[in-house]
């Protein structure tokens, strides 16, 4: 009996860490795959990513790269808990950060309390612009896909395009000049003293952005809000059912004004690094693209906080390993985004097929269950017929 | 056979108005006229709408055979991708991968004109590289159908999968090919050649052999004539140097709405997006058509992919979809999962923006303002008549709004044609929303013997 137990439990480990990590090989393989049509050494490829991506600067610049993309993850898994598919985080955190980067430069404030502010602005433009969407499906049952790609347009082509020669910079006339630089009491300091406890000093001028500690927090906050609390029960169940969610009394227009608040709320801080630790203004090459980056990050990470820190992680050290590669000419370093989608195909199919396995097994455990019990097991219910 | 009995009725239920109670008034009467009067009559107002505007405002480029001409050229992309797409929501899956198939197809449409070789006789042209962007995007379209289909994956997880894969990858050959050649770069190909183009004979002046046809539209939009020639004008735009590949579209279109809805493959396929159960039990083999909607929707996309390239830009360069895959998934929401309805949201979004290629583009989308606030007031009325308050102040409220733009300036600023194509999108939606329904059984994994 002992022995059964230890092999079903066996099993069901194998069941969870099957997936992700034959999503990893398969990503690993098709890379290769690609790389040895294309006439570059895989293993000299690889084997330089992974040299060059464990030095302690490319961790830094892993966790840099991270940090945005996780908090793009939480902000689109909100939505997609309450079946809601926010498509708009995109224009949501260039809005919000092109705001708190205007508002950000014309004020002085004590320190935390600059820094503070300009997070809150850019919370609260992040929800406005992911609120109008929600407003718009409630009031006027507007699809909320639609809405939000046609505000992105709105937002970066029209809002910002308006306002932003009334806030451009006059004296910088660089070609990418941008909004006035942001008053250092404005300025988030970096965690490079942290690290450095722990390790070596960080050369080359590198530093850990302080964002991560508020991504830690939103991490944590999701996880227990979602998982913990009475509103996380609700938004799940009336993603996963509105109608029962209705019937048990949760109002479904103001569950999703709340989701889509909070998601724009959560997608203003993905352009916070850029405005509090390195550039400190909004310019005409702001980094962009993390919008549909977290989506992917979200969805890898099946919705879940550490699942996505993990997603995400391997996605920064993708993208900050894969710069040697151009560098040393072994390869071009958009293999990275090759790797990437690969990994989140294999990974959901992976988790998909671990699903029915999983049912399978369930159902015949079941029907064993059943056939034990009864004294004619011929005869049990079911059992015949699953 | 026996899957007939899944009539037309059971799978659209008749339109009626939401409250139930019958529609009255002025607008009963129209939604009661055959169809092809009804879109006369709505061509009608809108050319008079516009020339009335035209009037008004000072500007001469909003009728013009130019304004026409580059609205159907670039409503292409969009309206070939969104055919593509409701190929695959009818068969129940959601396409949000239109983009990425879209990256597959711009990529290989240069490829391919270079490069590539499909068949003897046509290699080294660019009916080679539309071949091999449509080879291409189906590919992208049979990777969606794998991982939706037979593996029951998420679908819009394996959507943002394609999306990241098609630039990745299109970058990764550039880098690796186009850098070898003459004229190419890590992001750029070489130029290419469209597929050519005509004008229609005696209408729009056309060519016979060396005699050139006379030109009856193009007397009749410089005879200024209030109407006639706004008419004649926007009419020679569909038939003056019109690109072979446009013509190729329209009948894309033609044929997508018969097979959808008047032969036995499109109800089978429309099934398997309705009630894929019910079709099962009915002999009909859902994986097939799903399949079939998907791969199909992928093909397209990549040939839209191809129509950026050969027909637009000439030249294959990375990012140059511009999220056009998604403005294609939103004209097929904003066209009710209907061919003519994605016509209707491609080319009502490429109107403005073709305008704002005209020489006097400032003053033309200031015009645009008013067209937009006078059809706002029709709107409020007809909204009245209906006895829908709400609907009539929000209208009536849009068009006091841009009425009074259009007075207080004297020229549209230049971000306002980028913008103006995603607000009218959005403003129509605001008011049909309610009449729009997705296929029931979009986005759901379907399992063969039931769920």
């Amino acid at each position: 009996m002992s022995s059964r137990v230890t092999s079903e439990r066996r099993r069901q480990l194998l069941l969870s860490l099957g997936p992700p990590v034959a999503a990893a090989v398969l990503a690993i393989v098709v890379s290769a795959i690609v790389l040895v049509i294309t006439g570059s050494n895989p293993f000299r490829t690889f084997a330089t990513m992974l040299e060059f991506g464990t030095r302690l600067e490319t961790i830094i610049q892993a966790l840099n790269r991270a940090t945005p993309l996780f908090l793009s993850g939480v902000a689109a898994a909100i939505g997609f808990r309450m079946n809601l598919f926010n498509i708009g985080v995109e224009g949501q955190y260039i809005l919000a950060s092109f705001a708190a980067a205007a508002i950000g430069a014309e004020i002085i404030l004590p320190g935390p309390l600059h820094v503070g502010l300009i997070m809150l602005i850019s919370m609260v433009v992040g929800a406005l612009a992911a609120g109008l969407a929600g407003f718009l499906k409630v009031t006027r049952g507007v699809n909320e896909v639609i809405s939000t790609i046609m505000l992105n347009a709105i937002y970066t082509g029209g809002i910002i395009a308006a306002v932003f020669p009334l806030v451009i910079d006059r004296d910088n006339n660089a070609a990418n000049a941008g909004t006035k630089l942001i008053n250092e009491s404005g300025w988030l300091p970096d965690l490079n003293g942290v690290v450095e406890i722990f390790t070596r000093d960080i050369k080359g001028s590198r530093s850990l952005t302080g964002v991560l500690v508020a991504a830690i927090i939103v991490g944590v906050g999701y996880h227990v809000v979602v998982n913990r609390s009475r509103f996380g029960f609700d938004l799940r169940a009336s993603g996963m059912n509105p109608f029962a969610a209705r019937a048990g009394g949760v109002p479904p227009k103001r569950m999703i004004m709340i989701a889509m608040l909070a998601s724009g709320a959560i997608a203003g801080l993905i352009g916070m690094p850029e405005i509090l630790s390195n550039n400190h203004s909004y310019d005409q090459g702001f980094v962009q693209g993390l919008g549909f980056g977290g989506i992917a990050v979200a969805l890898l990470g099946r919705l879940n906080a550490g699942g996505m820190a993990v997603a995400a992680l391997l996605f920064g050290f993708l993208d900050s390993s894969a710069a040697i590669l151009q560098v040393r000419q072994l390869a071009s370093s958009s293999i990275t985004s090759i790797m990437q989608a690969t990994v989140l195909f294999a990974a959901v199919v992976a988790y998909q097929i671990a699903e029915r396995i999983r049912q399978r097994e369930e159902i015949r455990a079941a029907g064993e269950a059943i056939a034990a019990e009864s004294s004619e097991p011929a005869k049990a219910p079911g059992s015949a017929s699953v | 056979m026996s899957n007939q009995r899944v009539s037309e009725s059971t799978i659209e239920p008749p339109l009626s108005s939401r409250d139930g109670k019958p529609r009255s008034g002025a607008f009963a009467r129209f939604a009661a006229l055959p169809g092809w009067a009804r879109w006369s009559l709505a061509a009608t107002i809108g050319i008079l709408l516009l020339a009335i505007v035209q009037d008004l405002s000072g500007t001469e480029s909003l009728t013009t055979t130019l304004s026409s001409q580059t609205a159907l050229k670039w409503s292409m992309p969009v309206l070939i991708a969104g055919i593509g797409g409701l190929f695959s929501e009818r068969s129940g899956v959601v396409n949000i991968g239109l983009e990425g198939m879209m990256v597959f197809g711009t990529w290989f449409a240069a490829w391919g004109a270079i490069d590539g070789t499909l068949w003897g006789p046509l290699d080294g042209s660019p009916w080679t590289g539309l071949m091999w962007a449509t080879i291409a995007g189906a590919l992208g379209g049979l990777l969606h159908a794998i991982a939706t289909v037979h593996f029951g994956v998420d679908q819009i997880v394996s959507g943002v999968a394609i999306n990241l894969l098609g630039p990745g990858l299109s970058r990764y050959l550039s880098e690796r090919i186009f850098v070898n050649y003459q004229g190419g770069s890590q992001t750029q190909s070489p130029r290419v050649g469209g597929l050519g183009d005509f004008t229609m004979p005696f209408l729009a002046g056309g060519r016979i052999g060396d005699w050139k046809s006379p030109d009856l539209l193009g007397s009749i939009e410089n005879s200024d004539a209030f109407f006639f020639s706004d008419a004649a004008g926007l009419l020679r735009g569909t038939m003056f140097e019109l690109r072979y590949f446009t013509v190729l579209g329209l009948i894309l279109t033609a044929v997508a709405a018969w097979v959808l809805w008047r032969t036995r493959f499109g109800l089978r396929l429309r099934t398997s997006g309705e009630a894929p159960s019910a079709g099962e039990s009915l002999g009909v083999n859902i994986y097939t058509y799903r399949y079939a909607g998907v791969v199909i929707s992928g093909a397209l996309a990549g040939m839209a992919g191809g129509f950026i390239v050969l027909e637009l830009a000439q030249l294959y360069r990375g990012g140059q979809t511009q999220g056009r895959g998604f403005i294609a998934l939103a004209a097929l929401i904003f066209g009710n999962w209907r061919a003519a309805g994605v016509l209707g949201g491609a080319l009502l979004f490429s109107y403005p923006l073709g305008l704002s290629f005209g020489l006097d583009d400032e003053k033309t989308t200031r015009a645009l303002l008013l067209v937009i606030a006078l059809a706002m007031v029709l709107l409020a009325l007809s909204k009245l008549s209906q006895q829908k308050r709400t609907d009539a102040m929000i209208a009536a409220a849009i068009g006091a709004g841009s009425f009074i733009w259009f007075l207080l300036s004297d020229e549209a600023p230049s971000w306002l044609p980028n913008t103006m194509p995603f607000a009218v999108v959005l403003i129509v939606l605001v008011f049909a929303s309610e009449n729009l329904r997705s296929p029931r059984a979009l986005g759901i994994p379907y399992r063969r013997g039931g769920t």
